[in-house]
């Protein structure tokens, strides 16, 4: 009877995801490797393109730089926040929350309007006759980058809020009563302390950033093309369903990838867990 | 941990939030000005961007298919959900690790991938038709927030409350819905939450289970932005933000809004 139970239960979010999604993805991957031209005949032609090569490497550092920037200025936020009185606190986490619960075409959008040709910054430099005529910042890397550090950053703050809320303050007055002063208490107590969250802020931001489609799409456009676009775009545009598969089955080998080996690094890196 | 803060620190914070709010403001702005274009600030304040959403056929319809994709996608992922979740919380020792690994999949597999995937399998596989492809790709898309954040608070019930009740007769089920159902309330109000929000905004899963005649309201602004820009993008962006706005009064209301750091 509970053996019944307790598979029962289980049983209904099992099939579901096995059959729409581990299934699917799987017969997905394995398409790519019945080729003519031998198994792994499309992935030798995906790493000799160089185009396609260029958007795996575009898509790698957009990613990275993103997730630095994010790491940097969330952790800042977040610790600003962590020291903050109750009430105060509140409100500021309110305010990061808010941009995460609004959706991406939206958030995307603002970007549009805020870097486009008749953009504000462009009208604002016009206005203050700074430049002569209206600089083309979208369909940029920069432009992609910096709408996705605005995508990112609350995600990244909310992670460490809680991670550094959880530090004791017995530490650092320890540190501090010890002589310590703020910066090698910061080094040296506070952030390998607060490593496992850095390290889930960072993979969450990377993986996110790494697949996104929308944000690229909006605001990076054929010349920026990342490989969630570029699936997208042999899937639906070209009908090169191979093709497509073969950069769905590079994305799902480097996502899961870096999750693996990260969170192997947060369990390791983590000083509370002895 | 409470220490002072350098006013440097302070005021990099005090950017951080500029930066992080000014985008929304510029948009509820922009869907205000009197003009055919997009523009900040607005020139002139109308209303008829908002009345202009509400003429056109195209944003009434997605908006609907959203809202019942989003409803019945996050019923469904409940209602599978919230039994994987008390099955691996009670009997955490007799099942196997790894089926708390496959309940978080859907988050592990890039949504773009999980779409494209569908696509091929159940719209053009089985034939299914491309509403019910939607409502069960949404399901599974947010399917791992109805196992975590319910499993988050069953982990912290009693569980022999409801051996109590057990042992003095009451039914299974009944139990399951008088004794532990209402403690884990607000674990499901959150689920509900986050479940609803991440499907009323998805692109990625959506942008490849849209066919014709039907699609969510986030692919319909990608398709009219790309032949206008006008302010009524901006309008439509501003009743999602007001979505957005009304969630949070409920989550205040329920859970008060520090559970989102837990």
């Amino acid at each position: 009877m509970n053996k019944l139970a307790r598979w029962g239960l289980t049983m209904p979010a099992t099939i579901a995801v096995v059959l729409l999604l581990v299934i699917p993805v799987v017969l997905t991957i394995a398409t790519t490797f019945g080729e003519a031209g031998g198994p792994f005949s499309t992935y030798t032609a995906f790493f000799k393109s160089g185009f396609r090569m260029a958007v795996l490497y575009r898509t790698l550092q957009i990613a990275l730089v993103t997730t630095a920037i994010a790491l940097v200025v969330g952790f800042i936020t977040a610790y600003v926040i962590a020291q903050m009185p109750g009430r105060l606190k509140s409100i500021m986490i309110v305010a990061a929350v808010f941009p995460l619960l609004t959706g991406v075409v939206v958030r995307s959008f603002a970007w549009l309007i805020i870097l486009g040709k008749n953009g504000i910054i462009n009208s604002f430099l016009m206005w203050a006759g700074l430049i002569g005529e209206p600089l083309s910042m979208l369909y940029t890397q920069g432009s992609v980058i910096v709408a996705m550090v605005y995508l990112f950053v609350p995600l990244m703050i909310l992670t460490l809020v809680g991670v550094l809320e959880g530090i004791p303050r017995d530490l650092i007055e320890a540190a501090a009563s010890l002589g310590a002063r703020p910066i090698p208490t910061f080094l040296q107590v506070i952030l390998p302390l607060a490593a496992p969250g850095l390290i889930v802020g960072a993979v969450l931001v990377f993986t996110g950033s790494f697949t996104s489609y929308a944000t690229p799409q909006l605001l990076g456009g054929e010349k920026q093309m990342m490989m969630g676009t570029f699936l997208y775009q042999r899937a639906m545009v070209t009908f090169d369903w191979v093709g497509a598969s073969t950069i769905a089955a590079i994305m799902v080998v480097i996502t899961i990838g870096v999750v693996f080996i990260m969170s192997r690094m947060a369990r390791r890196l983590n000083p509370m867990a002895v | 941990m409470a220490t002072r803060i350098h006013p440097l620190l302070g005021a990099f914070a005090i950017l951080v939030f500029f930066f992080l709010l000014a985008p929304l403001v510029i948009i509820v702005g922009s869907a205000l000005s009197d003009t055919t274009f997009l523009t900040f600030p607005p020139q002139g304040l109308t209303l008829r961007w908002f009345a202009n959403i509400f003429q056109m056929e195209a944003f009434r319809r997605t908006a609907i298919t959203s809202l019942q994709v989003a409803l019945l996608g996050t019923g469904l992922s409940l209602l599978i959900g919230i039994p994987a979740a008390y099955a691996l919380n009670r009997y955490r020792v007799e099942l196997p690790r790894w089926l708390s690994t496959l309940f978080v999949l859907p988050i592990l597999v890039p949504e773009i991938v999980f779409g494209f995937a569908l696509l091929k399998s159940i719209t053009i596989g089985l034939g299914l038709p491309v509403f019910i492809s939607l409502v069960v790709g949404h399901a599974l898309l947010i399917l791992p927030y109805s196992v975590r954040v319910v499993g988050a608070s069953l982990a912290s019930f009693d569980f022999s409350i409801e051996e109590a009740a057990r042992s003095l007769g009451c039914p299974p089920l009944k139990t399951f819905m008088t004794v532990v159902l209402p403690n884990i309330r607000a674990g499901v109000i959150a689920a509900f939450i986050l479940a609803f929000i991440t499907s009323i905004n998805d692109v990625s899963v959506s942008v490849f289970l849209t066919g014709p005649g039907i699609s969510t309201l986030p692919i319909q602004i990608l398709a009219h932005m790309e032949q206008f820009f006008d302010p009524t993008i901006a309008s439509v962006s501003v009743l999602l933000m007001l979505v957005t706005v009304g969630v949070m009064a409920i989550v205040e209301a329920t859970l008060g809004l520090t559970f989102l750091t837990k």
